[in-house]
């Protein structure tokens, strides 16, 4: 498997040049990284070129790295702060790839879209607009997808708290359903802790 | 003559066959669609949001939830991710039983699939035979977790505890005499493998049973070959994967390309259709069910061949045994450790997939240290079937939608998350 994943990095460093900013072997798993202005021409690079072959897009996701490492949830501002991720698979090879964009402005994210390479991606780019606000340009359909009609924020992003800012209740008065803000108290049962490297090792 | 405009339909999200809570726009000129706009997110409880605030075994049984049809293997691919980035080993024992449990849900799974596609359809009686035979497998899976759905009982590492030696019996009460309640026992006087292994045996003549009302039947064809046809090019592009892709005649099984645990050393056929439509769909789940039967008998003469761990030794993972906690220091502190601060996985990330009933799960799961997820993503097959309900459902006749969303196998806990 690994001599494998080692002709696929060779591959790829060959086919990207330059345009590949960082490749990554690690743990059985190829990870690309590259700029938001290539994406879109290395995302149709890696479809059609014959020793890449990524026919399916298995999967997209939006992440958010502002708190990467540490335990506070909000402060620690790590820049750029949205990524967009996919996994792609190859059949013919039978290998996956993992490609990292960043979104370079943190206020206003924006990364193309792949829907046109491969359109299986329509649904997950939606998915990753709504619950982390990343625009994908050239997507011809970024609708609301998980969320409620007419919610406001993107609740996947670190600075959104888990109980949200409104809850929905029956009002017997007006005879309908109403929102209003959030009356639950923030919990944390097991906070969040990061040990030093060899901690408990002696 | 009035000029006759397309009209809209609102489809659900209350309907019964729409599987949980889809709700459905549908362009309809006269009766055929012209446009299918799906509206998802009526079940989304952000579950890849909580287990960012919830250890890594508080967050497991959230993946029983997903998928509320094939509740063990959904944990599968979770369990798979945490133990790559750990570096972990699950013992060979194990293995075995996650691949039988694997399997007995994928028949579980496509036997409610296969009773509800079958009732919306308007097979009524199927549901009712499919859910006998859930009921069997419920009971295993109370006997083995505890729990007849959501059972929580993979681990990172291995499976909470080794199968039970023996069944629970049934006694005599007001609405059961003696004579049923012995009928009922008969297959549980032995151990929970020979239960499993009376109901592969009794299985295939189910299998017999629904082939012989539904394969050949007029309606049941005429309902489902030819509708929702999609090429293997397509179904590519659209990223289908299990038996969506299969039934257009791909054949791709991560069981077979990209094997796991045990799956290279088990002996069993991947079926794949030819004209990629309802049909077709329907008979590659058919002979999964019989795949996976024998896939479980394998597992079953393995493990009554082969006893030993099922659960990795490792302490800072698994929690130690109960005796040698009460009577050892570093023991306790371990099981202290274990149940106050969680396991701590190095930082990474990992893509762990598997076949699933529906197609490709796959968990990404992004680790800084902590005791704690930083993002999990789960990657189900339902909401990419979903995805492509537009193009699946264009040009269809409005009474085939339904049969589209039986084929899509699509269930809400999962699309939703």
């Amino acid at each position: 498997m690994s001599v494998k994943l080692q002709r696929l990095r060779r591959n790829l460093t060959e086919i990207l040049g330059m345009r590949a900013r960082n490749l990554a072997l690690v743990g059985g798993e190829v990870t690309l990284e590259v700029a938001a202005a290539d994406y879109f021409e290395i995302a149709q690079t890696l479809r059609d070129h014959p020793d890449l072959r990524f026919e399916q897009l298995m999967d997209l996701c939006g992440v958010d790295y502002v708190s990467y490492g540490t335990t506070d949830r909000v402060a620690a501002g790590r820049s750029p702060r949205f990524a967009v991720v996919s996994h792609l698979l190859s059949l013919t090879h039978n290998w996956r790839l993992r490609v990292r964009v960043f979104a370079p402005d943190d206020d206003f994210p924006v990364v193309a879209s792949v829907t046109p390479v491969w359109n299986g991606a329509n649904w997950f780019e939606r998915e990753a607009f709504d619950l982390f606000g990343i625009l994908f340009e050239g997507h011809d359909d970024l609708r609301r997808i998980l969320t409620d009609y007419g919610f406001v924020g993107h609740p996947f992003r670190k600075d959104f708290p888990l109980s949200g800012y409104v809850e929905m209740s029956y009002d017997a008065e007006q005879r309908r359903v109403v929102y209003q803000p959030v009356t639950i108290e923030p919990r944390e049962v097991t906070p969040r802790i990061i040990r030093e490297e060899n901690y408990g090792r002696g | 003559m009035a000029e006759i405009k397309n009209y809209t339909v609102n489809f659900g999200p209350q309907h019964p066959a729409t599987h949980g809570v889809l709700r459905l726009v549908l362009e309809l000129d006269g009766e055929v669609v012209v446009r299918a706009d799906p509206h998802i997110g009526l079940l989304h409880r952000a579950t890849e949001k909580l287990m960012e605030h919830r250890t890594w075994v508080q967050s497991l049984p959230y993946m029983d939830r997903l998928d509320y049809t094939s509740m063990f293997i959904n944990e599968h691919p979770f369990c798979l991710a945490v133990e790559r980035l750990l570096g972990i080993e699950v013992p060979i024992r194990g293995q075995y039983v996650r691949v039988m449990f694997d399997e007995i849900t994928r028949i579980f799974h496509h036997l409610f699939n296969l009773g509800t596609h079958a009732l919306d359809v308007g097979a009524m009686a199927m549901v009712l035979y499919t859910f006998r035979e859930r009921e069997d497998i419920c009971d295993i899976l109370e006997a083995v977790s505890g729990a007849r759905m959501h059972g929580g009982y993979y681990r990172p590492g291995g499976v909470y505890r080794d199968l039970p030696d023996s069944m629970p019996q049934y006694s005599v009460n007001r609405f059961k005499n003696e004579k049923t309640v012995k009928a009922l026992n008969q297959a549980r006087a032995g151990s929970l493998l020979d239960f499993i292994e009376d109901f592969t045996d009794r299985f295939p003549g189910y299998l017999d049973e629904y082939e012989t009302l539904l394969t050949g039947n007029r309606i049941w064809k005429q309902r489902l070959v030819g509708v929702g046809a999609v090429s293997p090019e397509r179904a590519l592009q659209l990223g289908f994967s299990g038996p969506m892709l299969r039934g257009s005649g791909v054949a791709w099984d991560l069981r077979k390309k990209q094997p796991y645990l045990v799956y290279d050393r088990l002996d069993f056929d991947i079926p794949v259709g030819v004209n990629g439509d309802c049909y077709d769909r329907y008979l590659v789940r058919m002979e999964e069910m019989r795949q996976s039967n024998r896939i479980i008998r394998q597992c079953i003469d393995w493990l009554r061949k082969n006893p030993g761990p099922v659960m990795t030794d490792n302490l800072k993972v698994a929690p130690p045994q109960r005796e040698k906690m009460k009577a050892n220091m570093e023991e306790l502190i371990h099981h202290f450790k274990l149940f106050s601060e969680g396991i701590h996985v190095p930082p990474g990330e990992v893509y762990a997939a598997i076949e699933h009933a529906k197609g490709e799960f796959g968990v990404y799961m992004i680790s800084d240290g902590a005791n704690k997820p930083y993002r999990v993503k789960l990657r189900s097959g339902a909401f990419q079937n979903l995805a492509a309900m537009d193009e699946m459902a264009r040009g269809h006749m409005i009474a085939d939608v339904v049969t589209i969303i039986g084929t899509m196998d699509i269930v809400f806990g999962e699309v939703d998350r």
